[in-house]
């Protein structure tokens, strides 16, 4: 892995027993083709794909994170990419794995994450109307648009 | 310590095994009897509503319940549950409505032939309940007119029974030209259902 990305994979880390590692964006395919073609790896099998936001984490708050499993060898690992929130446009997997599709419209539709060369990327979820992103960390839990629940009577006031 | 819910703590004497309902207002003789025809299609109508259940959640387990023989919905009338929106009177929603689930609320309204009533079940389809949240729709009022509200979380199959009992009266109540009304119409149009 190092010898063919060098050091462009980094933050290696073990937390819960699961190795977990970072790379660009850019090369988010690559990893991942690399990961699925080698004989020895074999991660072939997509379990989950989501997002998470770090506001404090300028200019990479948004992580997009591949969980992978060896069905092989029955090994699992993590893998990050960071963007920034401004320009949230990570290449889509759907290529490589067909599950991806509707994972990444749900990224898409929690984190605003932009999948570029997704087949259909719409909201999956939440109605079509909405006009945010509700899992980012500026948009409070609780609905907006409600006006009969007086938040003094909330203890929120 | 007493019971934290308050229905049916005092005992009510069975009049008879059996209670037929009560005759409307009139004036009756030898072989006649004459009274209004509002009230009359109001007695029938009230004591055979056809129940449209919209259950989503806990309420309508609830709901179940109320219907089976313990509660026994067919005491007044309203054993027969419908699953057609077109034939039904009355259009239950029992649990949390989602945001996305709106519309469908909505159809189904639309589907139900005049004279239709809605009982909203439960906090949630209240007001939205706990769920104050992005996705939830915070009351089945803002997408569908509700006649009667049903506290709770869930409520107790006596509280939907009551529920049930306030609907009864409404529809018994109920002036025949209330649906040709201008302020049934505006009611509905502030929907905007036509």
């Amino acid at each position: 892995m190092v010898e063919k990305f060098g050091e462009q994979v980094s933050a290696f880390s073990e937390p819960y027993g699961m190795l977990t590692f970072e790379a660009p964006k850019e090369l988010n395919l690559k990893v991942l083709n690399f990961l699925y073609d080698d004989d020895e790896l074999k991660f072939r099998f997509l379990t989950d794909l989501q997002a998470v936001h770090y506001p404090d984490n300028k200019g990479r708050e948004l992580a997009v994170v591949y969980h992978l499993h060896n069905l092989v060898d029955n090994v699992r690992i993590r893998f990050k990419v960071f963007s920034d929130i401004n320009t949230p446009d990570v290449y889509t997997a759907t290529g490589l794995f067909s599950g991806a599709n509707w994972m990444e419209r749900e990224t898409y539709d929690f984190f605003g994450v932009n999948f570029v060369g997704h087949p259909n990327m719409k909201r999956i979820l939440n109605v079509d109307e909405m006009d945010y992103f509700p899992m980012r960390k500026e948009f409070p839990l609780e609905d907006q648009t409600r006006i009969d629940k007086d938040d003094e009577m909330f203890g929120r006031g | 310590m007493g019971r934290p819910v308050s229905y049916n703590v005092n005992v009510k004497p069975l009049e008879k095994d059996i209670s037929i309902a009560g005759m409307p207002d009139g004036h009756q003789g030898e072989g006649f009897f004459a009274t209004k025809m509002s009230d009359v299609v109001g007695l029938a109508r009230k004591n055979s509503i056809w129940p449209l259940p919209f259950a989503t959640s806990c309420c309508g387990i609830e709901f179940m319940a109320t219907m089976g023989s313990h509660y026994d919905l067919a005491r007044f009338g309203s054993e027969r549950v419908g699953f057609s929106p077109r034939q039904c009177d009355l259009l239950m929603v029992m649990g949390t409505i989602a945001k996305k689930m709106g519309p469908v609320v909505k159809q189904v309204y639309l589907q139900m032939a005049e004279p239709r009533w809605v009982i909203a079940v439960g906090a949630c389809a209240c007001s939205g309940g706990i769920f104050d949240t992005y996705s939830v729709l915070q009351g089945i009022d803002q997408v569908v007119p509700v006649d009667v509200y049903v506290p709770g979380c869930p409520p107790r199959p006596e509280a939907i029974i009551d529920g049930v009992m306030r609907i009864q009266d409404l529809i018994g109540k109920e002036s025949l030209r209330r649906r040709n009304g201008d302020r049934y119409k505006q009611l509905l149009e502030s929907y905007g259902i036509q």
